[in-house]
């Protein structure tokens, strides 16, 4: 007890400490134990609604998930009873579901390389000395905060197949039109615009960041030396802002591997079922149109949805050692 | 006086006080069951457009004590994976929900999600609908009544008039009717049809899929499914000519190529890039809305060649999860009454199932405006109690919509052979028929 109240900042040496009756001591007591608890409790109380979010809508789904994927179970029948592995057995035969696969990492590609890039550009400029150059900055993160279902659908009227904007323009050009859904390399195409068009920007507002952070006076020395801007970019931005690469490719793997909206609106709203969108149907459209339309196998849903979890972690693994690797180089 | 507990206790009020809020939320949503004053509300969910406005303005002025809360949920395929989650999970779905004819099956294989209208007194109903509508909203072992028919899809041929006489066609419906009493003659039309440079940029038909579901409903009583809901397309030579014929009219040029019901296909209708359109009676509302003011006047009905049939309709139900039972089979009777079916009829074309409004003047001498002044009463009318139904099973509509459908748009667009996009459509139907 004398300790607590000590903490409270009364000094012990004081003249004549005016007795304390009994309800004014446990008044005190208390309030030191409330200021001790308040110190102890406050930050887990100010992270709390972070990790409940995460228990309830992340890890619970999670576990949840990995419940299910070994049951029978239909949408609408209900829990069937324990399969074992029987799902996942079911989902790697499924031709379905590579093809799935081959265009998820097909849309990847396809959309990544290319939007890295950009933004890398974009950042590079964006770095200079501009005028408006707030307004700019804040500008390119404007297709970012679209609504992702609004920018599908004004995609797929732009690349409709026989009254699109897309194809008007090339037959203005006087060249064939293309039928956008209708061919592997068209259809991944005009997704990865979608795609490139709502996250280039937000690439390039972190390397802007990164970017920032590097000393003036390297580029004062590289200049002296007689170094170009363009061979100053690549090499002397880049290789430092490596790190902040890897990041956006971490970011842009687990996305790219979880695309749902754009391909669903680039067809109209409809994930099908198998065979109709062999071109460009995603692992997460397959996900939706198993569990949901169709024979509403909950189960086989889940079985996919968790080897598709593992996918990400493997992916997120290989970039993770990557990094450590470029932070070892870097340091040397 | 142990710290180690009072911080427990403060975690554990943290985690509940997080909780409650987050509860709270959850809860917030699903609330606003009952209206205020005594007055119940009861939520009407459908796809498309069944025309319910004005019946269900007249039903709210006659129940004051009833509020309708009408829901359009958008097209079928975008209500029927909402329709699933809400009776999986008990809850979300209205109090009355539309049900298609090809979904319905799949939805009478779990009866208990839904409510025996037999409880509610529809027992007295069987005489006012056509006995194959009546039928159908029956489970298996016809215990349990979950639905009453609304409209049903008489067939007939729509057409642009303008484009026929540019093309040197007879224009008059009784005369157009006569150039294809079969589906031989239609394509030999389309053929003289295309042999004008006036309409060279001009199909025939919108897609070599629409001939499927009329011819396949005039010549045979099943598709996919036996009545013992075997898969038995492969065994269904009906279905496989139908999709020859489609596709021969297709490598004729008299295909438009298009994909129903998306934004293409909608332009093709503002664009007058089609001359026919096989038309059930709701189809009419759908093309008036596609083509716009432009196309008033300049569309006709004829007769559908190959005699009647049927093409889609659908069907009102009440969830079992609904709380207000007694309001909603009033809500439902009446728009599967005569006097709802014809508001139905008026709105947006959809033809009654109810006898008694088929019976109606009000139907029976009806035109459509839209459509030249076409007796719409008369033509769809007429092959209304002569239809054969056709079983369609669970799964008719995925396997339609999702495989033979799609496949065979492959094949009329030259991105597979039709024996490749029929062999790998019988499979995907046979994987989710069976799976």
């Amino acid at each position: 007890m004398s300790v607590n109240t000590h903490a409270a900042g009364m000094p012990r040496h004081a003249a004549s400490p005016p007795p304390l009756d009994p309800g004014q001591r446990r008044k005190q007591a208390r309030q030191v134990r409330l200021g001790r608890l308040d110190l102890k409790m406050s930050p887990y109380l100010y992270v709390a609604p972070f990790f409940i979010l995460f228990a309830v809508f992340g890890f619970f789904p999670l576990i949840y998930t990995g419940w299910v994927s070994m049951r029978e179970w239909g949408l609408i029948k209900g829990d069937q009873g324990f399969v074992g592995l029987q799902n996942f057995q079911e989902v790697l035969a499924d031709a379905n579901f590579w093809n799935a696969m081959l265009n998820t990492f097909g849309i990847f590609v396809v959309a990544t390389v290319p939007q890295l890039l950009l933004a890398l550009m974009l950042a590079n400029w964006l770095n200079r000395k501009l005028r408006f150059r707030t307004a700019l900055r804040m500008g390119i993160l404007l297709p970012n905060i679209t609504s992702v279902a609004a920018v599908g659908i004004v995609f797929g009227f732009i690349f409709a197949d026989r009254y699109g904007l897309a194809n008007w323009v090339l037959q203005s050009l006087s060249l064939d039109p293309v039928s956008w859904r209708g061919s592997r390399w068209a259809s991944w195409t005009a997704i990865a615009f979608m795609v490139d068009w709502r996250w280039t920007g937000y690439n390039a507002l972190i390397y802007l960041a990164a970017m920032q952070a590097i000393p003036r006076d390297l580029y004062e020395s590289a200049s002296l030396d007689g170094a170009s801007p363009t061979r100053q970019f690549w090499q002397l931005t880049v290789p430092l802002i490596q790190p902040t690469i890897l990041f956006t490719v971490i970011i842009s793997t687990i996305g790219g591997m979880q695309l749902f909206t754009e391909p669903l609106m680039f067809n109209y709203g409809a994930a099908g079922s198998g065979s109709g969108l062999e071109n460009f149907q995603t692992i997460a459209m397959y996900i939706y149109t198993t569990t949901f339309e169709g024979n509403f196998k909950y189960g086989l849903g889940s079985a996919m949805s968790w080897l598709l979890f593992m996918l990400i972690i493997f992916f997120a693994l290989i970039n993770f050692l990557l990094v450590r690797r470029s932070l070892k180089g870097s340091v040397k | 006086m142990s710290v180690p507990r009072r911080r427990l206790r403060g975690i554990a009020a943290a985690a509940l006080a997080a909780g409650l809020v987050l509860s709270a939320a959850a809860c917030s949503a699903s609330d606003g069951d009952s209206g205020e004053g005594g007055q119940s509300t009861i939520v009407l969910q459908y796809f498309g457009s069944p025309g319910f406005d004005a019946a269900v303005a007249a039903f709210q002025s006659a129940n004051p004590d009833i509020k309708v809360d009408a829901q359009n949920m958008g097209e079928l395929k975008d209500f029927t994976p909402k329709l699933n989650q809400w009776l999986a999970t008990g809850q979300g779905a209205g109090d009355v929900v539309m049900l298609e004819e090809g979904t319905l099956l799949g939805y009478l294989e779990t009866p208990d999600k839904w409510t025996n209208l037999l409880d509610l007194g529809a027992a007295s109903l069987e005489a006012d609908f056509l006995p194959y509508k009546w039928a159908n909203g029956f489970t298996a072992d016809k215990s349990k009544l979950v639905g009453l028919g609304t409209d049903i899809g008489g067939l007939a041929m729509c057409y642009r008039t303008d484009l026929f006489q540019k093309a040197g066609l007879p224009t008059a419906r009784d005369e157009v009717s006569k150039l294809w009493p079969t589906w031989e003659q239609y394509a030999a039309t389309g053929k003289r049809f295309k042999e004008s440079d006036a309409v060279k940029d001009v199909a025939w038909i919108d897609t070599a899929t629409a001939v499927m579901q009329p011819y396949i409903m005039q010549n045979s009583q099943t598709w996919f499914y036996d009545t013992n809901n075997n898969y038995i397309v492969e065994q269904n030579p009906i279905v496989r000519e139908a999709w020859d014929f489609g596709l021969q009219m297709a490598s004729d040029g008299l295909t438009g190529k298009l994909q129903r019901w998306q934004p293409d296909w909608n332009a093709a209708f503002a664009n007058a890039a089609f001359a026919t359109v096989p038309c059930p009676a709701w189809m009419t509302g759908s093309i008036a809305e596609r083509a716009g003011d432009a196309g008033k006047g300049k569309w006709d009905i004829a007769t559908i060649p190959g005699g009647s049939g049927n093409w889609g309709g659908s069907y009102l139900a009440i969830p079992e999860q609904s709380k207000n039972k007694e309001a909603a089979y009033k809500l439902l009777t009446y728009l599967t009454g005569k006097d709802g079916e014809l508001s139905s009829y008026k709105e947006k074309g959809n033809m009654p199932s109810n006898v008694k409004a088929l019976d109606d003047p009000a139907f029976k001498d009806s035109t459509n405006e839209y459509f030249s002044n076409a007796p719409t009463g008369e033509i769809f009318g007429a092959s209304a109690k002569s239809l054969k139904p056709i079983y369609l099973g669970p799964k008719h509509q995925g396997i339609w919509e999702n495989h033979f459908e799609t496949e065979m748009r492959n094949a009329e667009q030259g991105k597979k052979t039709s024996d490749e996009a029929w062999a790998k459509a019988v499979a995907d139907g046979k994987k989710l028929a069976e799976g």
